[in-house]
């Protein structure tokens, strides 16, 4: 288990022995070290480990490759697949490496021929029971079992193979599709579920034969607290669980010539997308990407990161108002403000704690609210019907299609986004049209929505939006530049992967004027001063839980002013729609790739954002949170508690 | 489900929690429970247990049905399992099998219609040299003859309805 989804001893739900491996500890002298080092001979390769490192982990040590299928860097050990099995001298048993904790000198041999017989076996097993064959499956080419299969010299049905379907797919989820008949019961999902997301909408269900991966009752996924984050669909080895791909709506919208397609891409998936195409974690992709998809046909693409400059404007103004009237105006307001850019978590709120939906932010996500300028602005600015628009969101995220088919994001009169895609759909499109991404020339975006700030792009990250926010919030209400304050203006302390961070930040001086864009709500900042501006991140809904509880609970967290929640582990970078596999260090790649675009941008500050400002000028004119704002950038929540009905 | 029956799960429900404690490891102690006094574990009662253990509908549900013994619907006030293995093949269970289906009326598999009495088989109980031994909700009976069948119906006759003596189970 890795440090950023790592839980309380205490709380997850796995067995102690199932724990993540105690491994590493910082010297000989650490807290927690009792064994120290325990030599082991792996394949006559000599090695000395911690006590309790497991026998996968000491064998990558030395670099031998293990197989493995329930294994999972961010998951605790299941140990139910036996694909890793290896043989201990003195034992008469073969042993699952990646659940034997070495204890003792131990000779271990990892490919003899009982070994490789008993791998073969399983492999023949499992495909005895995978119904389908690999190229109608969506995983064709990145599938776990297909890679074991072919490494393993699988060249006939040792134990037969299905030829009907024993499983209907369910497909009543807009997101999230799950076909039993390519599971291979490996608990990934369900680990994720519960332990990574605390979601828990996915169990194994039933008993030996019938065994099988559901729900509860069995319910279509789309009737559960399923919260449609895809973290499961990133942990799936095989192609039992897929998001609901639009690629085929959208290029059906491409090929008709009375629809304006435009496409907004956020910044995740430009520093995943590489992967798709063999690249390096970490590469961006950005400007490849717009010409790739002018290739593809799109019309305009523009860049989700505008919309992420006027998420901060609006929800910075709403969490400055609702300060001014607890401060000032002395009303009840809901405090600490939430984020509400995560549709994973903001459907995870719904369901768990209704109760706090007033402390949510009303603004829309990015997703939303370009969709909403585009029908209605960008519209009116080229004279397009904004029946003949079709909007499509690139997204690293399996929720923003639930999110972009709510029944309230129409405000405009139209549906603001139309399809949402995923990073690894849109990969294939780009494939299917015949490009080779990184061959591709460098593009820019589109106007009017060009230009973007480093603030928007590093929304993808975990602590994103807090710093885009901070950045802003300080500036506004101090006057002074947030360089001044801390170095390059990258806000150190919410960044990184620790689950959940607290930040005080003390606002000993304040601008003596407010800037016009507010100057309507709220007429000084002399209230603020002196203040302590307290905010908080967490990323993974597991480690929301944990924050949520302690505001229950009226902890620490309750004195907070504002709260960024993401859903997935990571933020963004690591969303459900991004290139599979996902581990701790692929996503320590790809946001260094989103701060190092950060650090390039030129303006880096979303309320310096020309195309912003603008915008307000020249639409918004009512300023952020206005009448015509709150119209088009804002919506409502729904209350939809945790009983399933 | 009326609103009174739902309050009166949670309260059973509550109470079994309070003996067990909030622990996952309470969950199947409850479980047993709450089918003792209930009969099932009805889909509200899973997301109430569910609630209480601070754990996940899904789990609860994964738990009841990998459980032969846990049941989301009745079979019977009763339940009959005859053990259904060798031993007790030899020691006569054909002929227990039989008078059990012709005295309840049901085969094995069923339930009555009245929701009394639920029959079926058990695999092995234990009890080889004994056979044949049949389960009767959680009572075992050793040395089953066609004659005794009879004689432990009644006695759950007796035991449930109007002219109850002694509650037997539970």
């Amino acid at each position: 288990m890795s440090a950023d989804t790592r839980q309380d001893l205490n709380s997850s739900r796995a067995p102690m022995s199932q724990k993540a491996q105690q491994v590493t500890p910082s010297g000989s002298d650490a807290a927690g070290y009792i064994g120290g080092l325990v030599s082991v001979n792996i394949d006559g390769k000599d090695h000395k480990v911690p006590l309790g490192t497991t026998i996968l982990e000491a064998a990558r040590q030395v670099g031998i490759k293990i197989p493995t299928l329930c294994h999972h860097p961010d998951l605790c050990v299941a140990g139910v697949c036996r694909m890793c099995v290896v043989e201990v001298e003195n034992q008469r048993a073969l042993q699952a490496a990646c659940a034997y904790p070495v204890t003792a000198p131990l000779k271990v041999k990892t490919h003899t021929a009982k070994v490789r017989q008993a791998r073969r076996h399983v492999i023949d097993l499992l495909l005895s029971t995978h119904y389908g064959e690999c190229y109608s499956c969506k995983r064709n080419n990145n599938c776990e079992l297909q890679t074991l299969a072919q490494e393993h010299g699988v060249d006939f049905y040792r134990f037969g193979h299905v030829t009907e379907s024993q499983y209907p797919i369910d497909r009543s989820s807009y997101s999230v599709i799950r076909d039993p008949d390519k599971c291979v019961l490996c608990r990934r999902c369900v680990r994720t579920c519960i332990d990574v997301q605390e979601v828990g909408v996915l169990e194994a269900v039933g008993r030996s034969d019938k065994t099988r991966i559901g729900t509860y009752l069995d319910k279509p996924l789309g009737d559960v607290v399923c919260i449609n984050c895809g973290q499961c669909i990133n942990r799936c080895p095989t192609g039992a669980l897929h998001a609901n791909d639009a690629s085929d709506e959208v290029w059906r919208a491409i090929d008709d010539p009375k629809k304006h397609v435009v496409i907004q891409t956020a910044p995740s998936p430009r520093a995943g997308i590489g992967e798709c195409f063999g690249l390096e974690p970490g590469t961006p992709m950005t400007y490849q990407m717009n010409t790739a998809l002018k290739l593809c046909g799109f019309n305009k693409v523009f860049d989700t990161n505008f919309s992420a400059d006027l998420t901060i404007i609006e929800e910075g103004t709403e969490l400055l108002m609702r300060l001014y009237k607890a401060l000032v105006k002395n009303e009840p307001v809901a405090l600490p403000q939430f984020t509400s850019c995560s549709p994973g978590w903001v459907k995870y709120l719904e369901h768990f704690y209704p109760e706090y939906i007033p402390n949510l932010s009303s603004a829309k996500s990015p997703q939303q609210m370009f969709g909403a300028v585009i029908k209605t602005y960008y519209a009116k600015l080229n004279n397009i019907d904004p029946k003949d628009i079709v909007t499509v969101a690139l997204m690293p995220c399996s929720a923003k299609k639930f999110e972009c088919n709510r029944p309230e994001m129409d405000s405009s009169g139209f549906k603001d986004v139309d399809y949402g895609l995923t990073t690894r759909e849109l990969a294939q499109m780009i494939k299917e049209a015949g490009i080779n991404l990184p061959d591709m020339p460098k593009g820019e975006f589109d106007d009017p929505f060009g230009t973007a700030t480093g603030s928007g792009v590093i929304f993808g990250a975990t602590g994103g939006v807090m710093e885009a926010a901070l950045r802003t919030v300080i500036e506004l209400v101090t006057g002074a530049k947030v360089e001044s304050l801390f170095e390059n203006a990258n806000i150190a302390p919410v960044r990184g992967f620790d689950g959940v961070r607290y930040v005080e930040l003390p606002l000993p001086e304040v601008a003596p004027d407010v800037i016009p864009l507010l100057a309507h709500l709220i007429p000084s900042w002399d209230f603020l001063k002196g203040a302590t501006l307290k905010v908080a991140v967490a990323h993974g809904t597991a480690n929301a839980k944990k924050v949520m509880e302690n505001i229950k609970a009226g902890g620490q967290f309750s004195q907070c002013h504002f709260i960024e929640f993401m859903a997935c582990p990571g933020g963004c970078i690591g969303g459900g729609g991004q290139p599979i596999p996902t581990s701790p260090e692929i996503r320590k790649a790809r946001a260094r790739a989103i701060y190092e675009e950060d650090a390039a941008c030129e303006v880096r500050k979303s309320h310096e954002n020309p195309a912003v400002l603008k915008l307000y000028g020249d639409f918004f004119t009512d300023g952020p949170c206005g009448h015509l704002s709150h119209k088009l950038l804002h919506t409502h929540y729904t209350a939809r508690g945790k009983f399933i009905g | 489900m009326l609103v009174g029956q739902q309050q009166r799960l949670q309260d059973d429900i509550r109470a079994l929690v309070e003996r067990f404690g909030r622990k996952r490891s309470a969950l199947i102690p409850v479980l047993q429970e709450l089918q003792n006094a209930h009969t099932t574990i009805s889909d509200f009662a899973m997301q109430v247990v569910a609630d209480e253990l601070s754990i996940h509908p899904a789990e609860v549900y994964g738990v009841t049905s990998f459980y032969a013994f846990l049941r989301q619907e009745s079979r019977g006030r009763f339940v009959f399992r005859l053990c259904g293995t060798i031993s007790c093949e030899l020691s006569g269970k054909s002929r227990v099998a039989r008078q059990l289906e012709n005295d309840l009326g049901i085969r094995f598999g069923e339930t009555t219609a009245d929701g009394r009495f639920g029959l079926e088989w058990a695999s092995c109980l234990g009890m080889c040299d004994q056979g044949p031994a049949l389960l009767v909700n959680d009572r075992v009976y050793t040395g089953v003859t066609p004659e005794h069948v009879h004689a432990i119906i009644d006695e759950c006759k007796s035991t449930f309805g109007a002219h109850a003596r002694e509650a037997v189970h539970s």
